[in-house]
């Protein structure tokens, strides 16, 4: 009786986006006369942080500072229509529908400010809510002016509409050929796991993560999801599962007395590298790095397992019963 | 059932309810006196995002009788900063991206506070030891352990 040692690796090719009938989300952005911009979007955050890189990227199109920017998500009556946040679509498709509503409301704004400043638009800079006369700097003046002026002096508006379309592509019957996504992520994960041969328990002790994710829009959250779904997929892997026996229904879980969980007493030493090879169609570049955080780690460490102690346990989650019962079959055949 | 009075004192405050007699304390915080960083999870005692704390110990306020917080003292996260004046927990969260969908995070920055009034240098597994009853769906802890961490390293500078 001991604890085994074993290690395994898997890896992960990810589509951001999906085929459907087609796949489009809508943008609107407008100008407030405090020169603040407004998007609304029917995408919806879960805690990834959608809003907060649709601010930095419609920060960067509109030329504004990220703190003048709010992205109102959450109502789909009164926002234009998005397919939804699933998929890891959002970024990608909800980014590239705000860069054509902020290219829009830029236009609109710069041709109040090219009015004001008796000049013309391709004339005029724009850096940072700061707008100045190319070559004349000290001819100046900012985006709170200009709304303001649009606003009360000209009955303009600075707004802009925008939206992105992922075109259905049908299966070619020739040859099967289709376009189902946009882009591909990619992951490659090493487990490393200690199994009791007594207990059937399974430890993991280290994941470790390689991931291509096109250009980040924001490190930090993208490490934030790198790490949690590390978590996640360490869970669906040898915890978390509503029948435990099924097709038949004993034992089913019904709270989190039996619907385990990890907590932070059973998180293993995570560690990962990022490397950014841009997508030719996200905004800037972007691909999604949502859901295929979870992919990888799991069929990695059910491969550390069969590196630990010579068994496939394939059923998810692995738990400590399958793990004895396939270590006593394994005996058993060796007799 | 009659409803009856209960007064403790409240983030600093005495603060008198009238209750039914059976309501948990969860309940009364948040439909009562509308105070709802304190969450809702499981109501069972699983999750941990109910954690508040009764004279400085952490309670999971969904299996707690709001009537037995008579005379107690109790404190909510709105009891201990606001969007000004953040605690350095709130703080250290905030900068380390310990957050996703936010909803453990009261829950567990009451847990974190217990531990660090009475113990102010805990190691990290000792940290990870007073965070287990707290269940978090979406960091998976590394972020909201080392935020923790930051003002363990912080008060020892100070
Ligand atoms: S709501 Fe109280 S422990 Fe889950
Ligand atoms: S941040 Fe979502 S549950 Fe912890």
């Amino acid at each position: 009786m001991a604890k085994h040692y074993g290690r395994g690796i898997a890896a992960v090719n990810y589509p951001t986006g999906m085929n459907l009938g087609g796949d489009p989300t809508q943008a609107l952005i407008f100008c407030q006369p405090t020169g603040g911009f407004s998007v609304k979007l029917a995408s919806t955050d879960l805690g990834q942080g959608l809003k907060t890189v649709i601010a930095q990227i419609a920060a960067e199109a509109l030329g504004v500072p990220f703190d003048s920017v709010i992205v109102d998500t959450g109502d789909t009556d009164s926002a234009p229509h998005c397919m939804g946040t699933f998929a890891s679509r959002a970024t990608h498709r909800v980014g590239n529908a705000v860069i054509m509503a902020a290219n829009e409301a830029r236009k609109a704004l710069m041709d109040v400010a090219a009015d004001e400043m008796e000049a013309a638009p391709e004339d005029l800079v724009l850096e940072n809510g700061e707008i100045y006369v190319k070559g004349a700097p000290e001819r100046k003046t900012n985006v709170f002016n200009v709304a303001l002026a649009a606003h009360f002096k000209y009955g303009k508006t600075i707004s802009g509409r925008g939206i992105y379309l992922k075109q259905k592509s049908s299966l070619d019957p020739e040859t099967g050929a289709c376009d189902p996504d946009s882009t591909e992520a990619h992951a490659t994960t090493v487990a490393e796991v200690e199994v009791d041969d007594e207990t059937g328990e399974v430890k993991v002790l280290r994941l470790a993560s390689a991931y291509e994710v096109g250009r980040q829009i924001n490190p930090e959250m993208v490490k934030g999801q790198i790490v949690s779904g590390a978590v996640m997929g360490m869970s669906h892997a040898l915890m978390e599962t509503v029948f435990p026996y099924y097709p038949a229904l004993d034992h089913h879980t019904y709270s989190f007395g039996e619907y385990i969980i990890p907590t932070a007493l059973d998180i293993p030493e995570i560690e990962s590298v990022v490397l950014e090879y841009p997508s030719s169609n996200g905004p800037y570049g972007v691909k999604g790095v949502g859901e295929m955080t979870a992919n990888s780690p799991i069929p990695a460490i059910v491969n550390a397992i069969y590196d630990a102690v010579g068994v496939w346990v394939t059923d998810l989650p692995v738990t400590p019963e399958k793990v004895l019962r396939a270590l006593e079959e394994k005996a058993l055949e060796a007799n | 059932m009659e409803s009856i009075t209960v007064t403790f004192k409240l983030n600093g405050k005495t603060t008198a309810v009238a209750i039914e007699p059976l309501e948990s304390l969860r309940t009364v915080l948040r439909e009562h006196l509308h105070l709802h960083a304190t969450k809702a999870g499981c109501g069972q005692g699983g999750c941990g995002s109910c954690t508040v704390l009764v004279n400085a110990e952490p309670v999971l306020s969904c299996l707690m009788l709001a009537a037995l917080a008579d005379g107690q003292e109790i404190t909510t996260l709105e009891g201990i900063g606001t969007a000004q004046h953040m605690h350095p927990l709130q703080a250290a969260f905030f900068d380390r991206f310990a957050a996703q969908c936010g909803y453990c995070s009261p829950g567990m920055i009451m847990a974190a506070k217990a531990l660090l009034d009475k113990n102010p240098h805990p190691t990290r597994a000792e940290i990870a030891e007073a965070l287990a009853g707290n269940l978090c769906r979406c960091t998976g802890y590394v972020a909201i352990l080392d935020a923790i961490e930051d003002v363990v390293t912080q008060m020892q500078e100070a």
